[in-house]
């Protein structure tokens, strides 16, 4: 289980690195992608692994723990975030935050609906 | 009693397992009793925690939610990022290398899109209420990104302190409407499927509010969306204070 654990503290954090180098390449006082990256190589290692028959269930069950422990630690953030702060600090913050996102529901489907045709020739 | 608070204090996180695992046993219990499982008990449970948080705001006037109760300071250590980003990073274990290359052009794509809707709509909104100088626009635009990108925006084009608190107050009503939003419209705008939920993410940008919204509506959805999502905000803080400040810069003069 610990070798599970290991492996993904091992993907996060060379992910993280790989973000922040990014983001000082771009002159930019952000991770960029950090969390992608370490994504991606958390899927390589398991590719990898996988292959060589080297992932037991042990292995694999102290990595899905964490990703199970997800909903709960998003209920700990939303209970955690400035929600008073936000919707009193007047109607401006309130529509500029609302407005945006209902017209991104819009943009979203055009953006699905053109790029069906692709993805499905691509399946076939 | 006294010899309980101590023991609560300096085991703040392990209380807020329990307490997050007692608000997700009432959340299930109401999703099941009352909503027929028509909204699922994690939908509940994070709504549960957003009203917390107001809760939390209200009586504290502080700026972390429930966790700037001394007692509850544990579920602000459990929802921070390192946890955060640590748990998402976990739930690629049951995504799928291929999907995600396959999508990488509608990621992309999903990224910019959202990036510009965001912005100039959040550039008009600040107009509308008489801003009228490029710093402070393109703070709020920036806000509308999310609550990161305002305050990097503001912060490197000198905008003032009240802006930069309008830019993050804007953000962070936008997770909340994400949040809020995703399950209720998920099935009407298609988002049912892993390159969908890609294209999500970049089109949504905010980490929290696009992986909330997806675990509210199928988990399974969540390590797609959260793998574009992680680059808006480096999109943003890249965009916002140059070329998009240039842009403004220019239409506001003439």
């Amino acid at each position: 289980m610990i070798y599970g654990l290991a492996l993904l503290a091992f993907s996060f954090l060379m992910g993280q690195w790989a973000g922040e180098i990014l983001g000082s390449i771009l002159g930019i006082d952000a991770n960029v992608g950090g969390v992608g990256f370490a994504m991606i190589i958390l899927l390589l290692c398991k590719e990898r692994l996988t292959k060589r028959n080297l992932l037991d269930s042990e292995m694999t069950f102290g990595i899905n723990f964490w990703g199970k422990l997800y909903i709960p630690v998003v209920i700990a953030m939303a209970a955690s975030l400035n929600v008073r702060s936000a919707l009193s600090s007047g109607i401006l913050a309130i529509l500029a935050g609302v407005i945006p996102v209902i017209l991104a529901f819009f943009a979203f489907k055009l953006l699905i609906e053109n790029f069906k045709p692709r993805t499905d020739a691509g399946t076939i | 009693m006294q010899e309980l608070f101590k023991v609560i204090d300096q085991n703040g996180l392990i209380l807020a397992f329990l307490l997050i695992g007692l608000l997700y046993f009432v959340s299930d219990w109401l999703s099941r009793a009352i909503f027929k499982r028509r909204i699922p008990g994690s939908a509940i449970a994070i709504f549960a925690g957003l009203g917390l948080g107001y809760l939390g705001g209200l009586i504290t006037n502080g700026n972390k939610g429930l966790a700037d109760l001394e007692l509850f300071k544990g579920v602000g250590f459990l929802g921070g990022s390192m946890f955060r980003d640590f748990t998402i990073v976990a739930t690629a274990m049951g995504a799928s290398f291929f999907l995600i290359k396959k999508s990488g052009w509608i990621g992309l794509a999903s990224l910019i899109t959202g990036t510009l809707v965001f912005f100039i709509a959040g550039v008009l909104i600040a107009w509308t209420f008489g801003y009228r100088d490029a710093v402070s626009l393109c703070t709020i635009g920036a806000g509308a990104c999310t609550y990161i990108v305002g305050p990097v925006t503001g912060g490197a084009l000198g905008a003032s302190s009240e802006v930069i608190a309008l830019s993050i107050a804007t953000g962070v009503v936008k997770t909340i409407a994400v949040t809020v939003l995703t399950p209720i419209f998920a099935k009407r705008i298609g988002l049912d499927n892993p390159t969908a939920a890609i294209a999500y993410g970049g089109v949504m940008g905010t980490s929290s509010g696009v992986t909330a919204g997806l675990a509210a509506t199928d988990p399974k959805l969540v390590p797609y969306g959260a793998v574009s999502a992680t680059f808006y905000t480096g999109l943003g803080c890249l965009l916002c204070p140059s070329l998009f400040y240039l842009i403004l810069e220019l239409l506001t003069a003439s």
